[in-house]
């Protein structure tokens, strides 16, 4: 009917809701994708590259080696330290979970003042890293004053060497990590308890179930998912530790993590080729739980 | 996210002798008082430390009240610790970024999710699969892009990476879009709205809740950030919060009292925030972790 209708001018297919979606996609889309491609799309293929290389940060010597730096982090204990390091965090990850949803079950009981209690062991989980870190160094200081061995002393103890000591030290920096983020936990797990549905409740008191059981039976099987996903986020929180022990010890006595060598090797020594590889081990990592957290929740839904 | 509150205490379950329950309940508190003890505790210790003088500090322990309230530490932690100057920077950086990134990420979104066509099916997939990328051990190569583009040691370095880098926003987002209904979209259409128009009117407010989520989600991470700023930011004059915070390690390394005031400054304005809208910090947060 319309013959002009397929011979517009450029003004016209800019009018027209066809070429306005063009015209949008392309104007939206500019500086999101030149940011991805820029800040995560080329970083992530370079170092996929660069773990092939020897080089330093800048790359201006820049060298193929194959798989040696592979074969240097599974192989060099100082690497592999760092890895077995992670274990410590993984222990504690379960510990934090297990005492948030504790925690989370007291304050959803009947008791008094559960909003001032959750405030105060919700805020270190908004408190600055560095500060939380700072704050750690000196609880657990050994001489002049430490927090901790100031409070052991009025119980006769001696001061402990908490950070030096090589058994004890990585246990008080996830004690530290934990005291950040159990917060968080809690706050999660309370949201889950509160949105049970009251009639379960009525139920289980009609079937005369007890504290224990209404736990079990009824709480834990309604917040499974937000407790798998609680845990898989504390499982990669676990192998991308950094601040706590960054700022408490240095990475020094044998409490570096993986990132904290990543970034040791790759801005201090600038072997930046090594450095990829590690990154890239350790994507390979996330990957792995990123599956298995898809796959369990595939079978949650 | 609307969220059917249950009130546990409503319902009492069966009788239980009055003994046992007056043992739990005493535990029940005992448990809560000591776990917020255990959060206090260290921060007791730091109150009372910024407020004694150098001497009174290496002379008293721990616990002990200061003998004069000393505020001289901080005047110097706000001052030569440069933590006002960390605090200027990172108000800057923190409102910048959260432009930038509400700005894009809406747009974004709104693109992907709206338009059904094979190039934003395909900048979605890549936009959610890249959202594994571990950030930290990233910057090895990310490092090189600052570099190239000029901009290392400038304070456009975190800006633009927060911006750029940040999917989790992108996300949430998509998600919420996802349950706000197209026939909204599709009237203004019919009423002779363009799409620019229709995001700018129609979507940007409907997503008025999501902002919320994003935006409490990026000022408790970008405050609180020491990695970024440590790497792309080494220069005097360039610091924000933390950075401020951890350089008190060195120069002022034997005075605690200084290092704990700079502790306190850095926490008050987190600690007003948090009183003021410790609701919405709460709801926001959780919808934020759910819609991860």
């Amino acid at each position: 009917m319309n013959k002009t209708k397929n011979k517009r001018t450029l003004l016209e297919w800019v009018k027209s809701y066809t070429g306005q979606k063009y015209l949008t996609t392309f104007l939206f889309l500019l500086v999101p994708v030149v940011l991805l491609i820029l800040f995560t799309v080329i970083p992530a293929l370079n170092m996929v590259l660069f773990s092939f290389q020897e080089r330093d940060e800048l790359g201006l010597s820049a060298r193929w080696i194959g798989l040696d730096n592979y074969k240097t982090l599974f192989t060099d204990m100082s690497y592999l330290k760092t890895f077995i390091n992670s274990i410590y965090y993984f222990v504690g990850s379960f510990v934090q979970l297990a005492l948030a949803l504790f925690i989370a079950t007291l304050l959803c009981s009947k008791i008094k003042f559960a909003g001032v209690f959750k405030g105060f062991i919700f805020f270190p989980y908004l408190m600055n890293g560095v500060a939380v870190a700072l704050i750690f160094q000196r609880f657990f200081k050994v001489d002049d004053g430490g927090t901790l061995n100031s409070i052991l002393a009025l119980f006769g103890s001696d001061p402990i060497n908490w950070l030096t000591n090589k058994s004890l030290n990585n246990w008080c920096l996830v004690f530290s990590s934990i005291w950040r983020y159990i917060g968080f936990d809690i706050l999660m797990f309370i949201g889950a308890i509160q949105s049970i549905s009251p009639d379960i409740y009525e139920a289980a008191e009609i079937d005369g179930a007890n504290a224990w059981q209404r736990f079990w039976r009824i709480v834990f099987p309604s917040i499974r998912p937000i407790v798998a996903l609680q845990l898989i986020l504390s499982i990669k929180g676990a192998t991308s530790v950094f601040e706590i022990p960054y700022v408490i010890t240095g990475g020094k006595f044998d409490t570096s993590t993986f990132v904290i060598k990543t970034q040791e090797v790759g801005f201090t020594f600038h072997k930046v080729g090594l450095a990829s590889a590690m990154a890239v081990v350790l994507l390979l990592i996330i990957i792995v739980i990123t599956i298995i957290q898809k796959l369990f929740f595939k079978e949650e839904r | 996210m609307e969220e059917k509150k249950t009130d546990l205490s409503k319902y009492s379950f069966r009788e239980t002798p009055k003994f046992v329950k007056v043992f739990f309940t005493i535990m029940k508190y005992l448990i809560l008082i000591s776990a917020c003890l255990i959060v206090v505790i260290p921060l007791v210790v730091v109150i009372l430390g910024s407020l004694k003088t150098h001497a009174d500090f290496l002379e008293s322990g721990a616990f002990d009240l200061p003998k004069t309230l000393h505020f001289e530490n901080f005047r110097i932690a706000f001052e030569d610790g440069k933590v006002m100057q960390g605090l200027i920077n990172t108000a800057i950086i923190l409102v910048v970024s959260c432009a930038g990134t509400i700005i894009t990420g809406t747009m974004t979104a709104f693109v992907v999710q709206r338009f059904n066509m094979l190039f934003t099916r395909f900048i979605k997939t890549v936009f959610l699969g890249v959202a594994l990328l571990p950030s930290i051990s990233m910057q090895v190569t990310v490092f090189q892009i600052v570099h190239m583009l000029g901009i290392y040691d400038t304070l456009a370095a975190p800006i633009i990476l927060y911006i750029g880098t940040d999917i989790i926003s992108i996300y949430i987002f998509i998600q919420f879009l996802n349950n706000i209904s197209v026939s909204l979209d599709e009237s203004a259409i019919l009423d002779g709205c363009s799409y620019p128009r229709v995001y700018w009117s129609i979507i940007l407010p409907m997503l008025r809740p999501a902002i919320a989520t994003v935006l409490v989600i990026k000022l408790v991470s970008i405050y609180n950030d020491f990695y970024t700023a440590k790497l792309y930011m080494p220069s005097d004059g360039l610091e924000v919060v933390s950075t401020a915070l951890y350089r008190f390690i060195g120069p002022l390394g034997s005075k605690w009292e200084i290092i704990f005031a700079g502790i306190i400054i850095c926490i008050i304005p987190t600690l007003i925030i948090f009183l003021s809208m410790q609701k919405s910090i709460y709801s926001n947060l959780v919808s934020g972790a759910v819609k991860e």
